[in-house]
């Protein structure tokens, strides 16, 4: 926890604008900051892309090993999502294990790509009951001002996107392309004195008790949903939560998955 | 999560395989008071799933530079004993077991007082001893039936239940087949009193109709596992109530 006690103080002003119609940052409730997604940034990496948010910033990079299927699905490759908020990225942040925090950003993230069955994961097996490929989607945050989420989500996908399977280096033959069947998209909002307010800040998540994360894919369907943080919220709220993340996801992705 | 899973039927002639019907709950049991030990506790059933649950505190906080200087701090620890899946779970938490315990801590938050005992920690300890799908929301209804009896002050009690679709069809309360073999699974939490929604999490595939059926679903069914907790309650203390007045 510890907030820096700037960013306390921050949370009444932060409330008092809201209640008046109004964000920090000057933007409209249903408004996102600035997003830029820049593809293949790592070289070493199967996949990789760079989000900015804002201010926020998470690089997601994607390695393909081979590796033993899961007994239970032995044609079938395997996705491993990991974060790691380093504490380059905020002075809230502390290096040691993953804590709840790093988990559940990566839990949600996972959900939302194995939901959309974005990855075809039978093409992954190499032998079947032996060999598959397994995804390590790997998300470092490098800047942390809020909404880490959907910054995490668009570099996933967008990462995966491009991804190259590198048979080649373990002296195997096959497709380097995979092809991804859909492409999930995450949407966060946050509650504030019962306004609904789309990619909050880091002061915004700080002001806000609950915040609601919903991920849906290319045909409007959705395909995971989080709600986190020690308040509660009213179904009208949640419908709305619903209706904005689909609307906006439907941009999000026209406009920096399809270009 | 589609390929390879048809094979198994779940709805035969609108029933499905245990006999339920789309809308209905599993049997549920509940017993206050339980662990000796502890200050509050209860024990609860969801059909096959069996979980115990303890609550200390308000008690010292520590480490103590965690306290909270305005009010107390509300651990969770949901925890699966290593007997209580097919394949037996190496003990301590996983990834998954932590986010349980901070989605269910935050879906109780709400509704604990903790301006009342600034600097403490009120500790619950949630034990799934058998899992047959839906631990998490057993764990909810359970850990907070143990805080009103351990005499927390709280604004009222959470009541949670699971939705999901199975072979096309939006159903209540998954047991562990259904769950393994269904198209989605959306665990709620609730404040009864006041329709408030304190946990909730989707994974699979909904369509927009299917969602907003599915909370309306899970929203119903919660008032009813908050009778059964109140009505738990209520006979526990009931008793000693009349003992008490004399």
């Amino acid at each position: 926890m510890g907030l820096e006690i700037m960013d306390d103080i921050r949370k009444d002003y932060v409330y008092d604008l809201v209640k008046s119609g109004q964000r920090v940052d000057g933007r409209g409730f249903r408004e996102y900051r600035e997003i830029s997604v820049e593809r293949d940034v790592i070289k070493r990496a199967e996949g990789s892309a760079r989000v900015k948010i804002g201010n926020t910033e998470v690089l997601v990079g994607v390695k393909l090993d081979p590796g033993e299927p899961f007994s239970d699905a032995p044609d079938k490759g395997v996705i491993i999502t990991n974060a790691e908020l380093v504490p380059l990225a905020s002075p809230e942040f502390e290096s040691g294990p993953p804590n709840e925090n790093s988990v559940q950003l990566a839990r949600v993230v996972d959900r939302g790509i194995r939901g959309s069955e974005a990855i075809d994961l039978e093409k992954l097996c190499i032998e079947e009951g032996e060999k598959v490929w397994i995804v390590f989607i790997d998300i470092h945050v490098l800047d942390n001002d809020g909404n880490l989420v959907d910054a995490a989500a668009l570099g996933a996908i967008a990462s995966l996107l491009n991804i190259r399977i590198p048979n080649e280096r373990y002296g195997l033959t096959g497709e380097n392309t995979l092809p991804m069947r859909d492409t999930p998209v995450a949407v966060t909002a946050v509650e504030i004195d019962g306004n609904i307010l789309v990619d909050p800040n880091f002061n915004e998540e700080n002001a806000a008790t609950s915040r609601l994360t919903v991920i849906s894919n290319a045909d409007g369907t959705l395909s995971g949903m989080q709600k986190s943080g020690s308040g509660g919220l009213k179904e009208e709220e949640i419908a709305e939560v619903v209706e904005i993340g689909i609307e906006k996801a439907g941009e999000i992705r026209e406009k920096y998955l399809f270009s | 999560m589609k390929e390879g899973k048809e094979e198994i039927e779940l709805i035969k002639e609108g029933k499905r395989l245990d006999g339920r019907g789309f809308e209905e709950l599993r049997p549920i049991k509940i017993e206050v008071g339980v662990l000796k030990r502890a200050d509050g506790s209860c024990y609860f059933e969801l059909g096959d799933n069996k979980v115990i649950a303890a609550v200390y505190g308000p008690r010292e906080m520590h480490p103590r530079h965690a306290q909270d200087a305005k009010m107390a701090v509300v651990k969770f620890r949901y925890n699966m004993a290593p007997f209580s899946v097919d394949d037996r779970k190496r003990p301590g938490p996983d990834r998954r077991s932590v986010e349980i315990s901070k989605v269910s801590r935050e879906a109780l938050d709400p509704v604990i007082m903790r301006e009342f005992y600034p600097k403490t920690a009120i500790e619950v300890y949630v034990e799934i001893l058998q899992s047959d799908a839906g631990t998490r929301t057993a764990g909810i209804n359970a850990a907070s039936v143990a805080l009103a009896d351990a005499g927390i002050p709280m604004k009222d009690l959470v009541s949670s239940v699971a939705v999901g679709k199975i072979d096309g069809e939006v159903v209540l309360d998954l047991d562990a087949m259904e769950d393994n073999h269904g198209e989605a699974d959306m665990p709620i939490a609730m404040v009864a009193r006041t329709n408030t929604i304190t946990a909730l999490q989707m994974d699979g595939r909904l369509t927009k109709e299917e969602f907003e059926r599915g909370l309306k679903l899970a929203m119903s069914a919660c008032h009813q596992i908050y009778e059964l907790q109140r009505t738990a309650l209520i006979d526990r203390y009931s008793e000693s109530v009349e003992v008490g007045g004399e």
